[in-house]
């Protein structure tokens, strides 16, 4: 069952030097009980299109257009009131800079509190029981002492955890976590995830996960959504995703992680794969591919002409003239 | 044997808390508990282990964004951490920081041409207008921005893009050592790369130090030459890169190197769970403070603290296992 469906999404931001063509006609859904990685370059619209789900972009400067479907209603269009409602409740967020998204001169035990008051009731006693609790399940050592402390005398990781325990305290239908494990260490990593994947278990929670980390993408997700340039250039289930890479952008960043042990290697490289060059302005208006720019195989054709998104395996959607295609593709 | 760069002997860093209840006496949090390492010009050392274990607060006592509870910090063969703030200006310039959370490091009412003119200016490097405006361009082209950006302000840039500028400022002060908090954890994969190479070019032009920390353990055994180990605020492991990974000797180093995401879905691999309690650093466990959750512990552990002891060459561990015991794993 589809949960959400992001239709034809594009976000623009208007700014003085022109309009920033942020997010520039994305489709995905997302089913009950999945998990949707969504990777790519930073500045490609990631953490806007989850905050376009949220309705937590100020318009103007943004301006949006699309629709994006939640449990059968048109999150575009709903009143503020109706957001509210939804918002840590149905669908919630961990972003991806919790010291500003921490109010600094709240206790942390009366932050994770605010949102079980505000949208289960509870009293302001049940809501502290609770929060430590969920400083436990994110594995906050002596969580009773810690629900007393500001965020400024956690350290990133910890901060982080509040984010997070914060997102899970109304087990969401929805969660979208904005790079939720970058400030952790790999142990706590892996307990989050965890955590994350019991959510899924326990209520069906689907999950959209932002992040750079490959190796977390392998290991929690069912597809994967590369994203460049404000517009999706690759989807596949995970598994075809690491096995045939067909946008050269998706094999560019599969090339650029390095591997543990790798550098143990004779001859190892002293210097890590790079994709060259940089991401076009978003400002101007791109005819061609939105990657000929920096693609080792661009020709005449990518630089006039956009190449579609569709399908070159079964399940397998690219946005590439030259993307090897089978002949079974749907 | 030349100075060292830095070195740092004995650190503590001890935050006091509020009385405890019915005015028992104040407590305090141990977040660096007697922390010892040193560093070379042109060398990259790596700080890595779990999330609260006292890494940022070993960078913010070198900084002296707080001063140290105890020990010494000689940079280049100089005592600082006992400096007065006037003494301690004209080297301020000589260690930079690059922080964890690139927006609320970066003032949001200033424009990329000023946060970057700032260091520059206060410090005197350059000669004149023309001097500045050329070490702008010259430190934006560095980190891949492009020069137009200098005009914009912070929150109109991705979190990604806003680590380059937290990049370019720490450069422009031209520094002896940067301390890299996390500096390029939020970074997409490809940006990543080319901030690291980055970092390893600038070190080898300038032989620049590098204090690097960091949870993304592929990238520091990619580009440190040696690596510390912290758990609760002490060192439990120190040594050469291909050392830790290789043959990790303490029992810690060995399960956070068997927790790394593999990049290949299917890959198997096993992971060493930690089990048991996740300690304070108020009450701190008696003996070996990974005594609570470390797999190999014995009794000598609860009650006997380990020292850093030299396991071979440069490489040191705190555990009483001896090698023999200790089945040094690869990663
Ligand atoms: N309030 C805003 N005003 C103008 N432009 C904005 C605003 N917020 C974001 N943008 C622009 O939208 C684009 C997408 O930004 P977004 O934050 O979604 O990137 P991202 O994919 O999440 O990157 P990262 O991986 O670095 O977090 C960027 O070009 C950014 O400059
Ligand atoms: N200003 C402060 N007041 C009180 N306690 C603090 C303060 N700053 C840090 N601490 C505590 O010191 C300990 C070490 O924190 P630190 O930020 O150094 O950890 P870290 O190793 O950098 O962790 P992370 O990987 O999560 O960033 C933590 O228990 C933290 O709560
Ligand atoms: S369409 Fe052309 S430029 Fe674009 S990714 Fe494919 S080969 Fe490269
Ligand atoms: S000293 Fe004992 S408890 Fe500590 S790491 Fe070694 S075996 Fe484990
Ligand atoms: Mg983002
Ligand atoms: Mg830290």
């Amino acid at each position: 069952m589809t949960l959400l469906s992001v239709e034809n999404l594009q976000v623009h931001f208007r700014t003085p030097d022109g309009v920033n063509r942020a997010v520039d006609g994305v489709s995905f859904a997302i089913r009950a009980g999945e998990t949707l990685a969504i990777v790519g370059e930073s500045g490609c619209g990631k953490s806007v299109t989850s905050m376009s789900i949220l309705r937590l972009l100020p318009e103007p400067p943004a301006r949006l257009a699309g629709a994006i479907r939640f449990d059968g209603r048109d999150l575009l269009q709903l009143p503020e009131r109706e957001m509210r409602h939804i918002r840590g409740n149905a669908i919630s967020v961990i972003f991806q800079e919790p010291m500003t998204s921490l109010n600094p001169v709240l206790t942390v035990g009366r932050q994770i509190g605010e949102t079980l008051r505000l949208h289960q009731g509870l009293s302001r006693k049940d809501a502290e029981e609770r929060a430590v609790e969920m400083l436990t399940l994110v594995g906050i050592p002596e969580p009773r002492r810690r629900v007393r402390e500001y965020p400024h005398q956690l350290s990133g990781g910890m901060r982080q955890r509040v984010m997070i325990a914060i997102a899970l305290a109304c087990s969401p239908k929805l969660l979208i976590a904005d790079e939720p494990t970058t400030a952790l260490d790999v142990t706590i990593q892996a307990q989050i995830l965890d955590l994350m994947r019991d959510l899924k278990r326990r209520v069906g929670a689907a999950i959209m996960l932002i992040t750079h980390d490959l190796g977390v993408v392998a290991e929690v997700a069912d597809r994967v959504v590369v994203m460049y340039a404000g517009r999706k250039v690759e989807e596949a289930a995970v598994r075809d995703l690491f096995r045939s890479p067909r946008h050269p952008y998706t094999r560019g960043l599969m090339g650029a992680v390095p591997r543990l042990g790798a550098a143990e290697q004779p001859g190892a490289p002293q210097r890590l794969a790079e994709i060259p060059g940089m991401v076009p302005s978003l400002k101007t208006r791109i005819d061609g591919c939105v990657f000929a720019g920096r693609c080792p195989s661009a020709t005449d054709l990518c630089r006039s002409h956009a190449p579609a998104l569709e399908p070159k395996a079964p399940g397998h959607l690219a946005a590439c003239h030259y993307a090897p295609k089978d002949a079974l593709a749907a | 044997m030349t100075t060292p760069l830095l070195a740092v002997d004995d650190l503590r860093k001890h935050f006091l808390l509020g009385g405890g209840l019915l005015g028992r006496h104040a407590r305090s949090l141990k977040a660096v508990d007697g922390v010892s390492f040193t560093l070379e010009k042109g060398e990259t050392l790596s700080l890595v282990g779990e999330s609260g274990c006292g890494k940022s607060t070993v960078a913010r006592s070198l900084m002296r964004l707080f001063p140290p509870t105890s020990g010494q910090v000689v940079l280049g063969g100089r005592r600082i951490d006992d400096l007065s703030a006037g003494a301690l200006r004209p080297l301020r310039r000589r260690i930079q920081m690059v922080f964890q959370d690139p927006f609320s490091s970066l003032n949001p009412r200033m424009r990329v041409r000023d946060i970057l003119a700032e260091p520059i200016r206060n410090f005197g490097l350059a000669r004149n207008r023309a001097d500045l405006d050329g070490r702008l361009a010259a430190l934006m082209e560095r980190v891949g921005l492009p020069r137009e950006a200098l005009s914009r302000f912070p929150h109109e840039f991705s979190g990604g893009q806003r680590q380059r500028i937290g990049i370019a400022r720490a450069l422009a002060a031209e520094p002896d050592l940067i301390i890299c908090d996390e500096a390029v954890s939020a970074l997409d994969v490809s940006v990543k790369a080319q901030i690291v190479n980055l970092l390893q070019d600038l070190q080898k032009e300038l032989d620049l130090a590098l204090l690097f920390i960091s949870h993304d353990l592929a990238i520091v055994e990619h580009m440190t030459h040696r690596v510390a180990v912290m758990y609760l605020g002490k060192i439990v492991e120190i040594g050469p890169r291909r050392e830790i990974f290789l043959a990790p000797r303490h029992p810690y180093t060995q399960a956070l190197l068997s927790a790394v995401p593999v990049p290949e879905p299917d890959a198997g691999r096993t992971r060493i769970v930690l089990r048991g309690d996740v300690p304070s650093p108020i009450n701190p466990p008696a003996g070996c403070r990974f005594h609570t959750r470390c797999p190999h512990a014995f009794e000598r552990c609860r009650t006997e603290e380990p020292r850093l002891d030299p396991v071979g060459g440069d490489h040191f561990a705190a555990c009483h296992l001896d090698g023999a015991a200790l089945p040094a794993q690869a990663a």
